[in-house]
């Protein structure tokens, strides 16, 4: 006999845990699909709460120490509500030659947010990440996710607070 | 279906296609797309819908190679290649009208926009991975079909057993371009030998090297081609299953395989009874989330499962003991994406290329500092020197080579006095650092090599996964020194002991992250060691 495991309900009345149930179904409530529902949850939500981190473990029949170590071990997934904008500077090898450094320091200088940290008024988060690929455009950057290149720390500045300000 | 019945449909697509006398192709992979190819692409577009006279076409396609002078357009006959092309570079909008006058009869290019096309970037390269890439529509199954693809993998169904389709890649003396070298043809023939059941086969395109774009470009431009060579590669093995691990940092590269995927499902190359044959073949596609460490090969399959991407020890290999414990073939993109043409024209056509243990082309990525950023591919054995000064077009604002970085953090630098050395697998490990997936980052005389080996130690300090003592110490204990000898901190015994370090790492780590995360250290260090020794106090 096997007995039919019922699945958890969502947690609120939020229409984007039905797009994170989608996920899970889609790949039939399989465990080996939890990085596929983290990507959901963190597509639906900006970021990983306990909650939601709570509901895919329920629903994929996995602990949470395991979801839990999965969501740390990937530099992708983010336990923390991000900021409005998300500015993330690219650190490769050719982003690194052509003055990413400079980008980092001319935010911090402005913003006052070192990586990974967001704004007070959390309208900007900054993070890094290990090479997008845009190495023709170094030093690239990606702001809410449009990659932008070649651009000098002032004039990254200038673009931010442009797009804060609207 | 066999090969008679493709070509019949090739035709057919052609004909059907009404194809122009004209195309205008617009680069819309993702650094052309940054520069501003999607309003380039629309302007086109509209103009030419105003002129509607059907002589020619604007087409969105994959990347041209020259990624510094995006946006890219090319005006070309249908299917030529970009020899036959009138390119243009840092194309706007606004040039719409004026491209699309030049390719009226009788009407001369546009010269201000214009980019020689014989110039040594174009001319010097031999392009077998990357023949479609700016020719074909990567969203268009009929546009791969029309410049003969799936030609392979119908041969390979129709007229070939699986074990003259691993004889055939044997033959070409084909190595794993993920940068290991690994003979293909003997990765493959140890998973088909493995008793029958379930197989899988893993394409990795967790391009995690900083500084390295090939994958990417390769996924975006020819998706198809990849899938195919998936395909073949499940023929031959006799899998039945297959996934794509690709990061989750390139989205474009993402849409674009699925689409593929699903256009190849329906078309019948894809799914169950693959061009009315028994074979079955499925592809799933598989995010990463920002681990570099899971291009090791036990890693990613650690994360295909769901699990924390740590490696295990080998062996067991993959081909023995893979994903879920059944034998798994895994191959780089690129490697993929040579099999297809090896089928189609034999294993001695490739074997004829390249050098004598590196067979073929390799595509590379030029990034740093130097005039013509982007993508090349060249034969095997081509020297360091013509890929930098003649086709990469050499150090821009008169400044002085210094040094150029292959094999991303598992490589090393190499110094002007080895730029003759015929590149491939073997002679690059001499040089004490390796092929790698093939990034070039060139460094002129500003940068110091010190900080250059802090850099990439602070990268394998971060992307460590942990498992493993010498690993997780190690990066760290030479981060901590690399930076006390950058702030000029350091004393003799301090480097000494950096030495010491390199070694007991290299040689005691898990896996390659750790067994390689001292060579950019050991390689500066050989030679460019004054430049350690003038920070010592």
């Amino acid at each position: 006999m096997t007995i039919q495991r019922t699945r958890p309900d969502l947690p609120s009345n939020d229409k984007r845990w039905k797009l994170v149930n989608a996920t899970m179904r889609r790949n039939g409530y399989a465990g080996h699909a939890l990085i596929e529902a983290l990507h959901a949850v963190q597509d639906a939500f900006g970021f990983l709460d306990e909650d939601a981190m709570a509901f895919v473990a329920d629903s994929l029949d996995l602990p949470l120490s395991k979801v839990y170590g999965v969501a740390t071990f990937y530099h992708l997934f983010m336990l923390k509500p991000q900021g409005r904008h998300a500015c993330v500077v690219c650190t490769g090898t050719a982003c690194y030659i052509k003055g990413a450094g400079a980008l980092i320091e001319g935010i911090q200088a402005r913003f006052h947010a070192a990586p990974g940290e967001t704004t007070e008024d959390k309208a900007l988060s900054v993070l890094t990440a290990r090479c997008v690929g845009a190495c023709g455009l170094a030093p690239a950057v990606v702001l809410d996710g449009n990659v932008i290149g070649k651009l000098a720390p002032t004039q990254l500045c200038e673009r931010l607070e442009q797009e804060i300000a609207e | 279906m066999n090969l008679d019945d493709l070509e019949d449909l090739a035709v057919k697509f052609r004909d059907e296609g009404n194809e122009p006398a004209t195309e205008i192709r617009v680069c819309m992979a993702a650094s052309c797309q940054s520069s501003g190819a999607e309003p380039v692409l629309d302007a086109l577009r509209a103009t030419c819908n105003d002129h509607a006279d059907g002589t020619c076409k604007v087409k969105g396609v994959g990347c041209m190679g020259l990624c510094s002078a995006g946006p890219l357009v090319a005006v070309a006959p249908p299917a030529a290649g970009l020899d036959e092309a009138v390119i243009y570079r840092d194309v706007t909008a606004a040039d719409a009208p004026d491209i699309l006058a030049s390719t009226a009869a009788g009407a001369l290019p546009v010269e201000r926009l214009r980019c020689p096309s014989d110039m040594p970037f174009f001319a010097r390269q031999h392009k077998i991975v990357l023949e479609n890439a700016g020719i074909v529509d990567p969203d268009s199954f009929r546009g791969y079909v029309m410049v003969g693809g799936y030609a392979g993998l119908v041969q390979a169904l129709t007229e070939m057993t699986p074990q003259d389709v691993i004889n055939e890649v044997t033959l070409s003396g084909l190595r794993g371009r993920g940068g290991g070298g690994y003979p293909t043809g003997l990765k493959w023939s140890t998973v088909a030998k493995m008793p029958p059941g379930q197989k899988y086969v893993i394409c990795n395109a967790d391009e995690g090297d900083p500084g390295a774009f090939m994958d990417r470009a390769i996924l975006e431009s020819d998706p198809h081609r990849v899938l195919e060579g998936m395909a073949i590669a499940a023929y031959a093995i006799g899998a039945s299953k297959g996934y794509i691990y690709v990061r989750a940092e390139y989205p474009l590269a993402v849409e674009r395989l699925k689409t593929a995927i699903r256009k190849a499902k329906r078309a019948g190359f894809l799914g169950n009874h693959i061009c009315e044959t028994q074979f079955n073949f499925d592809i799933e596609i598989r995010l990463g989330a920002g681990a570099f460490v899971c291009g090791e090969e036990t890693a990613l399959m650690a994360s295909i499962e769901g699990g924390r991407g740590q490696p295990r020890p080998r062996p067991p290999y993959p081909a023995e003991y893979g994903l879920w414990g059944s034998p798994t073939l895994i191959n780089n993109v690129e490697t993929f994406a040579n099999v297809a043409p090896i089928i189609s024209r034999g294993g001695n056509w490739f074997a004829g290329i390249g050098t004598e243990k590196s067979k073929g082309t390799k595509v590379f990525a030029l990034a740093g500092t130097i005039v013509n950023t982007g993508l090349i591919e060249v034969d095997m054995g081509t020297t360091l020197r013509d890929i930098i000064f003649e086709i990469g077009g050499g150090i821009p604002d008169g400044k002085a080579f210094k040094a150029v970085q292959t094999g991303g953090p598992s490589g090393g630098c190499v110094p002007d006095a080895h730029l003759d050395m015929p590149v491939d697998y073997d002679s690059l490990k001499t040089l004490g650092t390796m092929m790698g997936s093939g990034g070039m980052i060139i460094m002129d005389e500003t940068s110091n090599m010190v900080d250059v080996a802090r850099f990439f130690m602070e990268f394998c300090m971060d992307e460590s996964c942990g498992k493993c003592i010498p690993c997780r110490a190690g990066t760290q204990q030479m981060h901590g020194l690399l930076d006390k000898i950058a702030k000029a901190e350091a004393s003799r015994a301090d480097l000494a002991l950096l030495e010491e370090l390199c070694e007991v790492v290299q040689a005691t780590s898990l896996c390659g992250l750790g067994q390689t995360a001292p060579n950019p250290v050991l390689s500066t260090l050989r030679y460019f060691r004054h430049e350690y020794e003038e920070k010592l106090g």
